[in-house]
């Protein structure tokens, strides 16, 4: 099971308690009616989907009800760190906040083919 | 003429018992309860209305007699009160921004005491309930199967188990599997 740090309940707590809500760092635009149809699309629509770390919305909605971020390896499943809402992106070359390393299928069983 | 027809108001789980010699299962008796959400400088108002101190920190609950005050979210929390006291007027009266619905007869309980407790609720709720993790006074919101919980520990071997009375059958049924697998 996957255990994912809460920075409002201060603990790691099975994936089975959280939702993920979409990309996160997502600035909606001020004023949306003035935007052209391009603009509009770029933001509502288009996602990088990257291979490796993606910065996402993640809601705690069956503990403390909380919006927070989070920084997922999409290879791995892997949690970089987490950090509440409204906070500015994290350096990842810091020290990462979870305390605990998930064990991944890579780690255990090398990189999946 | 028509007769008049009375309305009966029906206990969820009313009459049920249930559960092992390891984890015995009893349906909370009634009790008052508000969904409180309030910002940081409403609290200590709140805390001296409701006679509770409200909790700031994650899981912790504080008591008062049989009124309860339990952490569920930064700015959120569940109070009960056993005896059926008017919890919404106790909110109103702090004179502060704040928000209260009463839940009294959305939620239901079921009580899991004994030995087999924590196996019990274990049985269909991912937390750690060690004690040292989820010690008495701890409480959570989190998920048992398929239902969305408040579960409280009141005891080393007692957890009160708040859910929604549309899934109170669901939770009495999945606790009572776990009380019986938590006796082996
Ligand atoms: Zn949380």
């Amino acid at each position: 099971m996957l255990l994912i740090y809460c920075p409002y309940c201060e603990e790691e707590r099975s994936e089975l308690e959280f939702r993920n809500a979409g990309d996160a760092h997502i600035a909606r635009p001020t004023n949306i009616a003035e935007i052209s149809d391009e603009e509009f699309e770029a933001y509502f629509f288009l996602r990088d989907n990257p291979k490796g770390v993606i910065f996402e919305r993640w809601r705690h909605i069956h503990g403390c009800g909380r919006f927070f971020n989070a920084a997922r390896d999409t290879v791995s499943d892997r949690f970089v760190t987490t950090y509440k809402a409204g906070e500015p992106k994290p350096d990842l070359d810091a020290e990462p906040k979870t305390s605990a390393q998930v064990e991944t299928y890579e780690a255990l069983e090398g990189a999946a083919q | 003429m028509a007769d008049q027809a009375t309305a009966i108001r029906n206990a969820p789980l009313a009459g049920l018992r249930g559960g092992s010699p390891a984890a015995i299962l009893t349906p909370a008796a009634p009790a008052s309860r508000i969904s409180l959400r309030a910002a940081p400088d409403a609290v200590a108002a709140l805390s001296a209305a409701l006679g509770v101190t409200l909790p700031t920190r994650p899981k912790t609950s504080a008591s008062s007699g049989k009124r309860h005050a339990l952490w569920l979210g930064p700015d959120e929390w569940l109070v009960i009160d056993e005896d059926g006291k008017d919890l919404m007027a106790a909110a109103a009266s702090s004179g502060v921004m704040h928000s209260a619905v009463d839940i009294s007869h959305r939620n239901t309980a079921v009580i899991v005491s004994g030995p087999g407790a924590e196996v019990a609720v274990n049985s269909g709720c991912p937390q750690d309930l060690s004690l040292a993790i989820f010690p008495v006074g701890a409480c959570s919101r989190t998920i048992l199967g398929k239902a969305e919980i408040v579960l409280f520990r009141t005891a080393e071997d007692t957890f009160r188990v708040e859910c929604w009375r549309s899934f109170s059958p669901f939770v009495f049924g999945l606790l009572s599997e776990g009380a019986e697998d938590a006796g082996h």
